[in-house]
Parts: structure tokens; C-alpha cells; sequence
């Protein structure tokens, strides 16, 4: 049984923070002049999904915060109350502090009720003269209270706890006449619904009727249950009021048709649908080997067939890896909030332009992507935007942009943070970089100098903000992104701008690897760490004090023997007779010496750590078309092997 | 699954038979708890992992999962570590992990009861008695009981992650 209330937890948890999210979203597009009905509807309907599912639960800080929460909203979406900038920062906050109970629930940490109270408080403070007025108007519509009120109750049903107090003390027990005035506050919803709908003249007729469908109306999608629930006790109290018809059931016909269009699936059921296919893919190419052999007759009958499964299971595969992917978006819908928030903190003017946040990325990307792209958005936002008056002075729009771009080119995603702020100083960061006495030269390529701030501890930065500055970042970003298979490059122009481009595999499970062969072994080497693979003459290759370097685009590279790092017998041991793959790791470039190129190819990576453990060297396993396994290698961790950098000599 | 297992060696009733599949190690018999096996397989071509002892031969592709495989024979020097087509890998599932282990061959499956184990001596076999139960008659042969869970976890194995072998790197 506890088993059972588990799980349903889960998944509340998991919905709440969609609703959350989408809260959050609603509220930083909202149009504060003309807020679109709509809209506001969807916030309400995300607080009122999480309130009916908390007071399930009995989580009774989000129930009672999100209340006040509704009651505001209500407000606001008949029209009764502006919502201000003011207003938006308080739910935001809310949104926050929610965020934060619905974590402490999750954990079994204890609620910080002192917060949850404080934002009720502040709600409060915002609805208060409201009322006042509200109560006002609307005295002559009590005609309308009871069926509204009915409804208020119904719902007051889920949510029996301290939480009624703005309104328990008008409706307390529902009946009619008596609470005419005072159950006023409690709303003029139909009437204002009704009317801004254009079903005015109905009204009149058949208010119940016309209630329920405004009801049904607003709050239409993710919740049928508490409508069901709802209705059925509004057809429980109706004999009250005798005209109550039972039709209320019809706005539930299109949420059932919208929730049935997706389901929720652990990702460890789509991770093994993955593996499988990836099992049949290699299933295939085997049959594709051996159907070479074949002889006869059948041969070309055989081969058709196997054609014909070979695209067959690349349409699988491309389907079933389709299933992992989500719209950037669910990464991007974020950094609006940050970027107002930090503009505001900042009194900088910043605009965020989204483009491209339909392109579908790897889940297991999208969570990690989260924090690097943060970090470079504030950094945009803090460093890269001139304070206003600045770019007044240099002619520029009050109005700093950063523009987040994400777009799909090939078998990467590629990612940019534009600003149109100061760019990079360079003398700045060489200054910094010779007091952090790193060793640095004015003839450096601007690439190089921009390279320069993905060192651990640099900061440019005058003064160290609570924003940035602390130095702390562009390393992790840059570690971040690697680990993800990715690289990061900088370009900038001073006084135009900066922009931080990203590229990433469209998949964490899938690298573009050469194949290298090492003896009888194959590795793989990914594909970004490879600079070009040559096969080198005599004269290039040098010695130094037992190293041997290679001479090639003006600079000598250190050679690393994979077949003696990895142990191999019978594997080529003269560069010269081998070819030598150039590898640009994230501190150093080195060459590696390899038997031969055995081909480029996409391979499935496998871990070894499930049934082994970590191999130094080595990143992963993967299993070639004959079915046998092929180490993937590990650039950054081989580097260690390598223990001189490439010498750059002056032309 | 585990939970089973060790229950079931340690403390079970001694009048129910529990299972063991028996293997071959050079001339010496040995059994192991048959719950651990996951399938028996005859040796193919491994990947070689660099730096790993050589008892740890590499690794396969078990239907997409990379899977270690350990010679008991080398790691224990018992019989000669030759590779044909009759040397068998059993496949082991051991806390979640599957581990092929390398033996000359594999003869039945025994069932004993508590009764019938003895406890086992102190030296004389290639296997520190941490990783054995006891000894068993069988026939008029000694089978001799490996806690083969223990033996593979072992960081003496150095199969799994552990942080001496971490620390070592």
C-alpha cells in the first residue's frame, strides 16, 4: 500500500514541476497591458493541477500557498485585478518557493513554513484592497453567488485544510440566501467569464447551465480527475438548488483526447529499447557479411533481403533514438527568467531572442547542458552587455541583446550565446593571464587569448559580483560541455559583441569515430579530437631526450605509442612505417601512433564500468559489425601519457 | 536475488538440497551455487583491456553488454591455461554484474545438502578458504565449494570499482 502511494507520489512530483515550469513560462511572457486570458488561464490551471494533487497527498504547503495563488489569478484572469510587475515578481517567487517545498517533500526534508507563510502573506497584501472593491461592484450580481459558490465548495472539498482562510470565512456552510453579500468576494466569475466569452445573453436562462460550461471552459486540460471528482459534488449539493443539470460532464471529452496523445515512460524502458536496436543493427551487418559469402542461386535473393532489413532497421533505429530526444526548449525556457532577474539586479536593459527551440537534442543532453549554458547567459548578461548609460555613449540601442541559438548542422547540434555587448578585451585578459603567470605571449592568435579564460581561476572581472566574476566558471563550463562530448569556441569583436559557439553530438549514445587498428586490436578515436591522420616522412620525425616529436604545421607534437600504452604485441613501432593520428585533447595536442586507418564509422557506445570497472584510456566500449568489441579511447585521460606539449616555433 | 543466495548458503535448513553446478579446473573438481550462473558458453576471441592482470583475459560482447572474463586457471594456477574448443566460459550474474569465467570444462550439477558439506581445510587448495564453503564427497570424488560471489567481488579480482583500485590509478 505505502508502495502504491509512493509511486503516485512520484508522478505527482514530476507533474508539479511541469506545472511549475510552465508557470514560470506563463508568467515571464505575460503581457502586463493587455494580459491574454488565455495565459493566465494556463497559470491557473498549473496552480490549481498542483493544489488538487498536494491536497491528495496531504502536502499542505504547496496546497495552501498555491491557493492564495489561484485566488490571486482568479482575479486577474476575470479582470477585476492588473496584475503589475510587482505582482509577477511576488508569483515568481512563489513559483520559486514551491519549487523549493515540493524538494523538501520529495527529500522527507522538513518545510520551511516560515517562507511558505511570508508569500502567502505577501499574496495577501496584493489581493486585500481588491476585495474591497470587488466586494463593491459586485453586490448586485448575488443572484449568481449560489451556483458559483456551489462550485467554490466543491472544490473546498479537496482542500479542507488551514488554507480556506481567505475564504472560509465567507461560505462557510454553503447555503443560499444568507451569504448572498458576503459570498460576493468568492465571485462574480460566471457572469465576468460568461460575458467576456460573448454567452452574455444565455446568462440570464440558465446561470447553472452557463456556470458549469464557463467552469468547464477554464479549466479545461491535465484535470479531469479533480473535475470529475468536482462535478460530482456540485450534483451531490444540487437538490439545493433543484436546476442543477448533470452535463457537466462534457468539457471532460477533450482532455481525455489530449492526455492520450502522450505517455509517460521511464527512460530506463527507452534505454533498453535502445540497446535492443542496437543489438539488431549489428545482428544485421553480420547477416550483410555472410550473405557475401553465399553462393548459388539464392545469393541475390538473399542479398535484396538483407537490404531491405538493413534500412528497415536504420528506420528503427532513427525512430527509436527519436524517442530520446526533446525540443530545446526544455532547456532554453529558463534563461528568460535568468535574464530578467539578473538585468533586473544588474539595472542593465536585456533582451533574450530564442531561436531555434525546436531543435530535438539527446534527453540525457538536455540535463546537462543546463548548467554551462546558465553560466555562459550570465556571464553574457553581466560581463558581455554594457551598462546602459555605456551604450548610450557608444551609440548603441539602449536595449542589450543575447541572442541563444541552437540549430541542428549534420550529426552535431550546434549552440550560440550572442551578445551584442563591449566583446573580450584581449590586453585585459593577457594582463590577467601573465599575473596568474600562465605563460603567454602578445603574438597569440585572438582564438588563443580567448582560449585563455577556460583556465581554472580566471576572471576578468573588475570587481567580483554575487553575479560572476569569482572566476569559478568558464572552466567547469568548459569541462562541462567535454564531458558531453562537445567543444566550445569563443569568437569576439571588441565593441561588437561576443559569441560562444557550441557544438555537440546529437546523442550522448552514438560518437563519430575513426577506427584505428593497434596490432590484431581496433579502437575507436572520436572524431572531434581528431585533427588530420598522416603518415609521416623520415625528416619529421624528431627526438628529444627519448621523445619523439613529429614536425608538422610548424610545431613539434609529442608521439604517444598506443601499443605501448595499451600493452599490444606485433603492432608497428616506427612512426614511419605508421600512421600517426594528430589529437587535440582539452590541455594538449599530441600525435598518436597507430598501426593503420581502418575506416570512419557512428558507433554505439557501450560502458565498460556496468560489468568491469574504469580503464584508464579508455572512454567506452562499443561492438564493431563482426560483433567483436572495440575500446573507444579516452583523448583526455590519454593525455597524461603525454608529457611535453608541442613546441611552437617562430616562422 | 543476492539476499537469496546468501540466506540460503548460511543459514538454511540443512535437510533441503540445494543445488551446485560442478567445473573442472585442471584435475581439480570444483562446484559453485547454480543460482549465480546465468548461461555456459564455449570461449570465443576477447578484446584485450591494457594494463589489466593477465588473469583478466578481456572482454566480450554478450548481446550488447561488454563483459568481463576472468581465467580462474591463471589467477589460481591450477592446469594450463589453453584455449580450444572445448574450454567453457560460464557466465556468472553476481550483484547485478555478469562476469564470464574461464574453466577447463563443466561437469554436472550436485545437488548437497547442509549435511553433507564439510567444512573446508586450510590450505591444500589453489583458492584461499575465504572464497569456499566446505568440501563434498562425490562418487568417489572431492568437489570442492566455491562462495563464488565473494571470490569475484573480491578486490583481490579487482573486477569492480572499489576505491583501492581507484586510488591506485
Amino acid at each position: 500500500m505505502s508502495i502504491d502511494m509512493q509511486q503516485f507520489h512520484g508522478v505527482f512530483f514530476e507533474e508539479s514541476h511541469e506545472h511549475l515550469e510552465e508557470m514560470e513560462q506563463l508568467l515571464m511572457e505575460l503581457d502586463l497591458e493587455s494580459p491574454d486570458v488565455e495565459q493566465l488561464n494556463g497559470i491557473f490551471r498549473a496552480a490549481h493541477s498542483i493544489k488538487g494533487g498536494s491536497g491528495i497527498f496531504g502536502f499542505d504547503a504547496l496546497t495552501s500557498l498555491t491557493h492564495v495563488i489561484e485566488n490571486l489569478l482568479d482575479k486577474a484572469r476575470q479582470g477585476s485585478m492588473q496584475l503589475d510587475v510587482a505582482a509577477v515578481d511576488t508569483l515568481l517567487g512563489n513559483v520559486d518557493t514551491l519549487k523549493m517545498a515540493l524538494h523538501s517533500y520529495s527529500t522527507d526534508e522538513p518545510i520551511d513554513w516560515e517562507k511558505i507563510n511570508l508569500d502567502i502573506e505577501a499574496l495577501e497584501a496584493i489581493l486585500k484592497p481588491k476585495d474591497a472593491e470587488v466586494e463593491e461592484a459586485d453586490e448586485g450580481f448575488g443572484f449568481f453567488d449560489n451556483p458559483i459558490q456551489q462550485e467554490e465548495e466543491s472544490f473546498g472539498f479537496f482542500e479542507p485544510l488551514e488554507s480556506d482562510q481567505p475564504k472560509g470565512k465567507s461560505n462557510k456552510p454553503a447555503p443560499k440566501k444568507t451569504v448572498k453579500k458576503t459570498a460576493t468576494k468568492a465571485k462574480p466569475k460566471a457572469k465576468n467569464k460568461a460575458a467576456s466569452k460573448g454567452k452574455a445573453s444565455t446568462t440570464e436562462k440558465n446561470k447553472t447551465d452557463e456556470d458549469d460550461d464557463g467552469f468547464g471552459f477554464f479549466e479545461p486540460l491535465p484535470e479531469e480527475k479533480k473535475l470529475e471528482q468536482s462535478n460530482e459534488s456540485v450534483k451531490k449539493t444540487a437538490p439545493v438548488r433543484k436546476s442543477v443539470p448533470t452535463k457537466s460532464s462534457k468539457p471532460k471529452v477533450s482532455p481525455v483526447s489530449k492526455e492520450s496523445s502522450t505517455i509517460r515512460v521511464d527512460t530506463t524502458k527507452v534505454d533498453t529499447l535502445v540497446n535492443l536496436v542496437g543489438e539488431i543493427v549489428i545482428t544485421q551487418s553480420m547477416l550483410s557479411l555472410i550473405s557475401e559469402e553465399v553462393e548459388g542461386a539464392i545469393t541475390e535473393r538473399l542479398q535484396s533481403a538483407i537490404t531491405e532489413l538493413e534500412r528497415n532497421t536504420r528506420e528503427i533505429q532513427e525512430a527509436v533514438m527519436s524517442v530520446r530526444m526533446l525540443p530545446m526548449s526544455f532547456v532554453f525556457n529558463r534563461f528568460p527568467r535568468v535574464v530578467r532577474d539578473l538585468s533586473g539586479k544588474l539595472g542593465k536593459k536585456v533582451e533574450l531572442i530564442i531561436e531555434g527551440g525546436t531543435t530535438e537534442i539527446d534527453k540525457g543532453l538536455t540535463e546537462k547542458l543546463v548548467d554551462p549554458l546558465t553560466h555562459l547567459i550570465r556571464n553574457s548578461v553581466d560581463h558581455g552587455i554594457e551598462k546602459t548609460e555605456d551604450r548610450i555613449a557608444k551609440g548603441k540601442s539602449e536595449v542589450g541583446v543575447v541572442k541563444l541559438v541552437a540549430e541542428q548542422t549534420g550529426g552535431s547540434i550546434s549552440i550560440q550565446i550572442i551578445d551584442d555587448g563591449a566583446g573580450l578585451d584581449r590586453e585585459n585578459i593577457l594582463d590577467k593571464a601573465r599575473e596568474k603567470g600562465l605563460d603567454v605571449d602578445d603574438s597569440f592568435s585572438d582564438k588563443q587569448v580567448w582560449n585563455l579564460i577556460f583556465a581554472p581561476g580566471f576572471s576578468t572581472a573588475k570587481a567580483v559580483t554575487d553575479v560572476s566574476g569569482r572566476g569559478v566558471g568558464m572552466d567547469v563550463v568548459k569541462r562541462n560541455i567535454e564531458s558531453i562530448g562537445g567543444k566550445v569556441e569563443i569568437e569576439s569583436t571588441p565593441g561588437e559583441g561576443s559569441s560562444f559557439n557550441i557544438r555537440l553530438p546529437l546523442t550522448l549514445a552514438i560518437v563519430d569515430g575513426m577506427c584505428v587498428s593497434v596490432g590484431e586490436q581496433v579502437f575507436v578515436v572520436p572524431l572531434v579530437n581528431i585533427i588530420e591522420s598522416i603518415q609521416p616522412t623520415k625528416e619529421q620525425v624528431k627526438f628529444m631526450s627519448n621523445q619523439r616529436l613529429l614536425w608538422i604545421r610548424d610545431e613539434y607534437w609529442p608521439i604517444l605509442a598506443l601499443h605501448e600504452t595499451m600493452n599490444i604485441d606485433d603492432a608497428i613501432s616506427d612512426p614511419i612505417v605508421g600512421v600517426v593520428v594528430l589529437i587535440e585533447s582539452s590541455n594538449k595536442r599530441f600525435g598518436i601512433l597507430v598501426d593503420g586507418l581502418a575506416g570512419q564509422q557512428q558507433v554505439v557506445i557501450k560502458s565498460l564500468e556496468k560489468h568491469y570497472r574504469r580503464v584508464p584510456g579508455v572512454a567506452g566500449a562499443t561492438i564493431m559489425g563482426d560483433g567483436s568489441v572495440a575500446l573507444i579511447l579516452d583523448v583526455e585521460s590519454l593525455s597524461s601519457y603525454v608529457d611535453l606539449e608541442p613546441i611552437k616555433i617562430e616562422a | 536475488m543476492k539476499q537469496q543466495n546468501n540466506t540460503s548458503d548460511e543459514e538454511q535448513d540443512s535437510t533441503e538440497a540445494k543445488e551446485f553446478l560442478s567445473f573442472i579446473l585442471g584435475e581439480e573438481h570444483y562446484a559453485l551455487d547454480i543460482m549465480s550462473v546465468k548461461e555456459i558458453r564455449g570461449y570465443e576471441a576477447v578484446t584485450k583491456i591494457a594494463n589489466a592482470p593477465p588473469f583478466i583475459k578481456g572482454v566480450i560482447n554478450l548481446r550488447g553488454d561488454i563483459v568481463p572474463i576472468v581465467d580462474l586457471r591463471l589467477k589460481f594456477e591450477v592446469g594450463k591455461a589453453v584455449y580450444d574448443e572445448f574450454t567453457i566460459v560460464i557466465m556468472l550474474n553476481i550483484a547485478d554484474r555478469i562476469v564470464g569465467i574461464v574453466v577447463d570444462g563443466v561437469s554436472d550439477v550436485i545437488k548437497l545438502k547442509e549435511d553433507e558439506i564439510r567444512p573446508p581445510p586450510e590450505f591444500g587448495v589453489a583458492f584461499d578458504s575465504r572464497f569456499l564453503l566446505g568440501l563434498a564427497p562425490l562418487d568417489d570424488q572431492m568437489v570442492i565449494l566455491v562462495s563464488i560471489e565473494s571470490l569475484i567481488s573480491s578486490e583481490e579480482l579487482g573486477l569492480f570499482d572499489t576505491k583501492k583500485n581507484l586510488g591506485q590509478e
